[in-house]
């Protein structure tokens, strides 16, 4: 591990030097492994940040309070310290500038790591193909990646909105509330449009969104989804 | 030699019988939700399922058939190849002994197929000898859709994700055809106690 930057107060960004990495494609995640002094070894999921042009190799890891691996990447990994990581892994959830578009990215919390992938890979191709992209989260300070969000907002082929879901900053005038069909109707394109669209989120967020894209329009086959977190059922 | 994690100890060990749980598994309470699209809705009134492929003639019961069927109820760990192992969940369906009694056919293998597009692709010993079943009711309830109801497939001896939600059919076959995420580098068979996540486990 080469570096590590906290995204806001439970999200961290690892920076990774890994030995014989093939390359992924955005969208991919790897499986992490670590292993107590007893032997004992746990393993988890997480998604890739980084671009696979990107010569920095980037996981975001969100803190589960009562977690076994998030905890420690997020709050006890150092600088210099190592860890088995075997990937990438992940076919269906991918995009690639060659796959064409438009491109349509619905993020709930830490979901929004691997469709970053997907924004960077199209920033770093230069792509023009319409990109759409919905950030959900609790409060603007859970939002990951404010700053280059911001920043990608103004490329002429890439439109991002936020909605916040339990409290807004004074002069807020992105969306604040639970994802709708207004609010997707609003961010486009229209199913018309046939767009690649990939929804990563808890499971109740990405649950909601997927009806609605039904809803309006959209094909299913035409939609995927990663879903973490437990069912709230 | 597998390095060790500075400063890792894990989570305290709960009173579980390690032997229940394969190798590189965690136990959860909840039910966590996985699957690759949107959750389809198929009403029973539209439901059917239908074994087809190499078979004289395809055979098929709707949802009132479906239910009809000698139904067991049974108590399974099943276990996620995202790694977690849920303990001592309960179902109830029709086995696959009782939907394929009386088939004749030279198939070695069966896809499972369902609502949304989802195959996956299984031996047909994995699906016979009391260990497959097509559940409509966990925990004495009807099964929930995002977790594959009307019915899905149970067969909780290999990774979950050949337990197909929302399935509608199985395609008996002669030759071997990889579904959904066996073509996406997952494990073909995908034993949980073998390990066999993906393609080179």
């Amino acid at each position: 591990m080469r570096e590590i930057v906290a995204e806001n107060s439970h999200a961290s960004t690892i920076v990774l030097e890994v030995e014989n990495w093939p390359g992924h494609v955005a969208g991919q995640h790897v499986d992490v492994r670590l292993t107590a002094p007893d032997g004992y070894q746990a393993q988890r999921s997480y998604s890739i940040a980084s671009a696979p042009e990107d010569p920095r190799f980037e996981l975001t890891v969100e803190r589960i309070d009562d977690g076994e691996v998030s905890p420690y990447l997020v709050g006890e990994l150092r600088a210099g310290d190592s860890f088995e990581l075997r990937g990438p892994i992940g076919g269906p959830f991918t995009w690639r500038v060659e796959n064409g578009g438009p491109l349509l990215l619905l993020g709930g919390g830490s979901g929004l790591v691997p469709l970053m992938a997907m924004a960077r890979h199209h920033r770093a191709r230069d792509s023009r193909i319409d990109l759409r992209l919905l950030v959900s989260a609790r409060t603007w300070e859970d939002v990951l990646y404010r700053e280059e969000l911001e920043r990608a907002a103004q490329r002429e082929s890439v439109d991002v909105r936020f909605t916040l879901t339990r409290a807004a900053p004074a002069g807020w005038s992105g969306f604040a509330r639970r994802i709708d069909a207004a609010m997707l109707t609003a961010l486009g394109p229209d199913p018309s449009a046939a767009p690649a669209v990939f929804v990563c989120g808890p499971t109740p967020f990405v649950e909601r969104a997927a009806d609605l894209l039904v809803e309006l329009g959209h094909r299913p086959q035409a939609i995927r989804a990663e879903r973490f977190g437990p069912s709230g059922s | 030699m597998t390095p060790l994690s500075r400063g890792f100890s894990g989570r305290p060990r709960r009173e579980i019988d390690p032997a229940r749980i394969p190798p590189g598994q965690y136990v959860v309470e909840d039910f966590p939700v996985l699957s690759a699209g949107p959750t389809p809705r198929t009403p029973t009134s539209e439901w059917s399922f239908t074994l087809d492929g190499a078979i004289g003639s395809a055979l098929s019961w709707n949802w009132a058939q479906f239910t009809a069927l000698e139904s067991e109820t049974f108590t399974v760990d099943i276990h996620c190849v995202t790694k977690w192992s849920k303990l001592a969940t309960s179902w109830t369906g029709v086995s696959l002994d009782t939907l394929l009694r009386g088939v004749d056919t030279q198939a070695a293998y069966a896809t499972a197929w369902s609502d949304g597009g989802y195959t996956t692709n299984l031996p047909l010993a994995d699906l016979t000898g009391g260990r497959a079943w097509v559940v409509h009711s966990f925990d004495g309830a009807p099964l929930a859709a995002e977790h594959g109801g009307p019915a899905r497939l149970l067969v909780p001896h290999l990774y979950f994700w050949k337990s197909a939600k929302w399935v509608r059919g199985l395609r008996l076959t002669v030759d071997d055809e990889p579904g959904f995420w066996e073509a996406a580098g997952y494990h073909n068979r995908g034993d949980p106690w073998q390990e066999q996540r993906y393609w080179n486990d």
